[in-house]
């Protein structure tokens, strides 16, 4: 299996040089190889698993709990305008 | 060469839970100061911990009930990846393959009982809001993240709807169902129900019925043509701009189709200025998404009993309503369908019904009222409606035998106006009921005239 590198670092919205995507991409093939070899382990008897903790219907009662003042929302944003988040311009 | 639609449709519903679906930020947010109803879950902080809002789960198994799904016993929420500046976290919590609700179905009244399949109905949360504009003389998007965690139910048909009518009445009758149930007000220009349709063609064969036998007489169907491609519309938030957006769709697609070519795979917008779809972006494929489960939510399992326990709790259906008011107060469809189309004015109806009773009024009588005097159910009380409706029976002692017989003078005395009529003139009618007003010389309610005016009418 191959890896398609530039199709990867789009979806992960990452900008990779010609250099890294050389690098990422030898080190994704040998993680998808020591992969193969996990799979030769026989699972057909062992469930999937996403989930660890046993837990299961966990839920919460429909309450209003205060929420964050705006300027902390903010704070962290080094571009803000009028209590919005601001970014460059995204083409609809 | 002929072509036919081939309509799928996803409509998104705001749920209207006090609280967003994985957090407990208000989700009173519409026309409040941007991002005032944000926490660190809904705005996707790292090591924040989504609890889902069980009412909101509740609602979103109700709403699949209500359009005859399977509720599956096993269920859980799966992260769909993508990024966008509306998705703070980079994924949206979302349902993948094991969603609350599946294989669901909706009758429509024309087209022969026409039936729309349901594909699922999943629970998701909502995004921020982006507004487009320019800052200090730079083009910017803005980003309010009020929105971001409300609930969202996303229904899902197959592509089964055949024209932009058909659309139409699903939506229609989508509408009146969660407004029934009382889990979203629906409103579309609050952006509460949104409307995604996807469009293709296929091509139409009107020579073969549905099985024929080919020339060694075996039985078989005609080849479906599906089509290799399919156009999203995405957004929409009226209905109106639903039925301009398919039949634009369907007019753009054949003239490409005719021309040898095939439309390209694609999301598109509704520019309702131009009054045309435009080009948003290449569908993403599927698995672009990466789907996999989320692992900060527990799965959910029902028992048989919970399932029926929420089943027992949804109200009589706008349909079954419809079929009873027909049956228990021998009506025309026409005004059970008037009443019926909002929960609030079914209840009205018949709590008036029952005090009318008591003064022997009539069922008939009170929907008479109600629709001509157009009576909102909001303003008025049961007892009170009954109340004016005793009062105006004791102006109008005018008998309908009395009144035929003035009408009919009155006819005899205008032929020209009953001519007039007859010809479509329906004015005239004031004019005859001014005419029959001067010989009564009571106070009688014009509809009443209007009524006996139009029945001999019809019979002349
Ligand atoms: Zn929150």
């Amino acid at each position: 299996m191959r890896i398609d590198i530039s199709r990867i670092s789009k979806l992960a919205n990452l900008s990779l040089s010609d250099e890294e995507k050389g690098k990422f991409e030898k080190q994704l093939d040998e993680t998808i190889e020591y992969i193969d070899k996990l799979k030769e382990i026989d699972t057909m008897t062992v469930d999937p698993t996403s989930q660890v903790t046993g837990l299961e219907n966990i839920t919460r009662e429909d309450e209003v709990k205060p929420s964050l003042p705006q300027e902390k929302v903010l704070s962290n944003s080094k571009s803000t305008h009028n209590g919005l988040f601001k970014v460059a311009a995204i083409l609809e | 060469m002929s072509y036919k639609p081939v309509i799928g449709l996803e409509v998104h519903v705001e749920l209207k839970t006090k609280s967003k679906m994985f957090c407990g930020c208000s989700t009173d947010y519409f026309g409040k100061k941007p991002n005032t109803h944000v926490c660190p879950t809904c705005f996707g902080l790292p090591g924040a911990l989504p609890t889902p809002n069980k009412i909101a789960i509740e609602w979103c198994i109700k709403i699949g009930l209500s359009l005859n799904c399977d509720i599956p016993l096993f269920s859980k929420f799966d992260r769909k990846n993508y990024f966008y500046p509306d998705l703070p976290k980079g994924y949206q919590i979302s349902q993948y393959d094991l969603p609350f609700a599946h294989n669901g179905f909706v009758k429509l009244k024309t087209d022969e009982n026409k039936t729309i399949r349901i594909r699922r109905v999943h629970m998701e949360e909502d995004t921020g809001k982006l507004i487009h504009g320019i800052v200090n003389g730079k083009k910017a998007s803005l980003i309010d993240f009020n929105r971001s965690g409300v609930p969202l139910v996303e229904i899902v048909t197959e592509p089964d709807f055949e024209s932009a009518e058909q659309v139409n009445e699903y939506l229609q009758k989508l509408q009146q169902i969660i407004r029934y149930l009382e889990v979203s007000d629906a409103d579309m220009e609050k952006g509460q129900m949104r409307l995604e349709p996807n469009i293709s063609l296929k091509k139409s064969h009107p020579e073969q019925r549905e099985e024929y036998r080919d020339s060694s007489s075996v039985i078989r169907r005609p080849q479906n043509d599906i089509p290799t491609y399919k156009v999203e519309v995405k957004n929409i938030n009226s209905f109106r701009f639903v039925e301009k957006a398919i039949h634009y769709e369907t007019e753009r697609q054949r003239k490409i189709l005719e021309g040898g070519k095939t439309p390209v795979q694609e999301t598109r917008g509704w520019d309702e200025k131009r009054q045309i779809t435009f080009s948003q972006r290449i569908k993403e494929q599927e698995m672009d998404y990466r789907y996999f489960p989320e692992a900060d939510i527990p799965p959910f399992r029902w028992t048989k009993s919970q399932i029926s326990r929420l089943r027992s709790q949804i109200p009589e259906m706008p349909d079954k309503k419809l079929k009873r008011f027909n049956d228990d107060y021998s009506m025309s469809g026409y005004y059970s369908e008037i009443l019926t189309r909002e929960r609030k004015m079914a209840e009205f109806f018949e709590e008036t019904v029952k005090i009318g009773k008591k003064y022997n009024i009539n069922a008939k009588k009170i929907a008479n009222t109600i629709i001509n005097k157009k009576i909102d159910a909001n303003s008025i009380l049961p007892a009170a409606l009954v109340q004016s409706i005793i009062k105006q029976s004791k102006k109008t002692v005018v008998d309908e035998e009395e009144l035929k017989n003035i009408a009919l003078e009155v006819f005899r005395k205008n032929p020209k106006a009953v001519d007039d009529y007859k010809k479509g003139k329906n004015q005239v009618i004031g004019f005859i009921i001014g005419m029959m007003k001067r010989e009564i010389k009571k106070p009688v309610e014009n509809n009443q005239l209007k009524e006996v005016i139009e029945n001999l009418l019809k019979i002349q």
